[in-house]
């Protein structure tokens, strides 16, 4: 699959594979349709709300696909501070830390702090490979949540469910979210109309990318079983540092770009390392894109800005 | 005195030789005795070489990650786990047991590797 930027992109292909290179990403909840508008081209919501997702900090990451992430976490940050309307609150789709040291967890949130947005996280893997297997992460963003970290929240009418699809992974499999949360998350949902727009999010995507890889999630078909009945459900994950989008009946799937490295596309490297361009791309890569999209209908918009643009 | 004092130096040098044998055979033995006994698995690219390594009762075995991305090494049955290795960071485990062992990345389970420990 080709991601040269000059060939073209036919509208299947960019459906297929959409490359845009989000720092952030607002997304504007009107009439219980999701639309994202990335950073740069970002306008006041007319009715409705904005949130930001921001993914992948890697905060402490020093090698050769980016000698400083702490560095391009800021920049992403300045741009959301540059919004001309201010989102209501943020999530963060895990993998904030590349290390989950106590020094990694302290200036990610000194920089997004300087947001001032209620942010709402989910683990990545790296979050949870400190000595105590993840009571680093807990103890800063646990408080309120369930098993390793789950639990859901109401904003402006939309219920939002954070997963935890990174722990205790099973030889061979993918993420994973396991019967104790899926129990949890059934019961969440009890009572819930089914006209509710819901707003998924988690770290590993919650749809099979690249299995090879270990990008998707082994039981998140139970989950989306769960979520069938429900005329508007938007997953958003992190985790393959690209933007991927997939559309599925009333479920709109689609992962966000890092905040500090690039990722090759599945089938284009020998594996899901991080990956190494010049470092006068790096921030082209890791420049922004709008993308709007409505559920259910045709219409997509991709247009594609680079940071260094 | 010239050749005097040669030849207390290679002496000097040669009792400093036997002492360094000494100690490290008495701080770790193991390590001592393993010399024959070691094998060792990399990591490159999201994958464990070699994927599948046959080794004797008693080797130790060393994992070294070489990616920019952390990894680690599970056994499923709980009889070796290490902590998230960063790159170049290694961990080490001696079979002592016949048997085959399966392990993955805790991090990355899609890699999966092997170890074949034939009785000695």
């Amino acid at each position: 699959m080709s991601h040269n930027e000059k060939d073209g992109v036919n509208r299947r292909h960019a459906l297929e594979c959409m490359i845009w290179a989000g720092t952030g990403v607002v997304w504007t909840m009107s009439g219980g349709v999701p639309t994202s508008t990335l950073l740069g081209a970002a306008k006041a919501a007319d009715a409705g709300f904005s949130f930001l997702q921001i993914s992948d900090s890697h905060v402490g990451f020093d090698k050769a696909a980016n000698p400083n992430a702490l560095a391009t976490l800021q920049e992403a940050v300045a741009k959301v501070s540059a919004l001309p309307a201010k989102p209501a609150f943020m999530i963060h789709t895990g993998d904030i830390t590349h290390l989950s040291k106590d020094e990694q967890f302290d200036n990610a949130a000194q920089v997004i702090g300087r947001l001032k947005l209620d942010a709402h996280y989910v683990p990545g893997e790296h979050d949870i490979i400190d000595e105590n297997n993840g009571k680093a992460y807990l103890d800063r963003y646990g408080k309120g949540t369930k098993g390793y970290g789950w639990y859901s929240f109401d904003d402006h009418g939309v219920h939002f469910i954070g997963l935890v699809n990174v722990v205790d992974l099973k030889a061979g499999g993918m993420g994973n979210l396991g019967a104790e949360q899926l129990a949890w998350l059934a019961d969440d949902l009890k009572g819930k109309s089914p006209s509710t727009p819901i707003v998924v999010f988690a770290h590993i995507p919650l749809w099979t990318v690249a299995p090879d890889w270990g990008w998707g999630t082994q039981d998140s078909m139970q989950a989306l079983a769960l979520l069938s009945r429900f005329g508007s459900v938007t997953v958003l994950n992190g985790h393959i540092h690209q933007i991927m989008q997939k559309v599925e009946g009333n479920v709109t799937f689609h992962t966000a770009r890092s905040t500090a490295f690039p990722q090759p596309a599945p089938g284009t490297a020998p594996s899901p390392g991080p990956k190494v361009v010049p470092a006068g791309e790096l921030r082209g890569l890791l420049g922004i894109t709008d993308v709007v999209y409505r559920p259910g209908a045709q219409a997509l918009a991709i247009t594609d800005t680079t940071l260094a643009s | 005195m010239n050749t005097m004092k040669r030849v207390t130096r290679r002496g000097g040098l040669l009792l400093a030789a036997a002492l360094a044998v000494t100690l490290s055979a008495n701080l770790s033995p193991a390590r001592a005795a393993d010399g024959p006994q070691a094998a060792k698995v990399t990591i490159d690219n999201f994958a464990f070489t070699p994927a599948s390594l046959t080794i004797k009762q008693g080797t130790r075995v060393t994992f070294v990650n070489h990616d920019d991305i952390p990894h680690s090494i599970v056994n499923a049955s709980g009889k070796f786990r290490s902590k998230a290795l960063d790159t170049d960071q290694s961990f080490e485990f001696t079979f002592a047991t016949a048997g085959d062992f399966d392990y993955f990345c805790g991090l990355h389970p899609h890699m999966k590797g092997k170890i074949i420990v034939t009785p000695e």
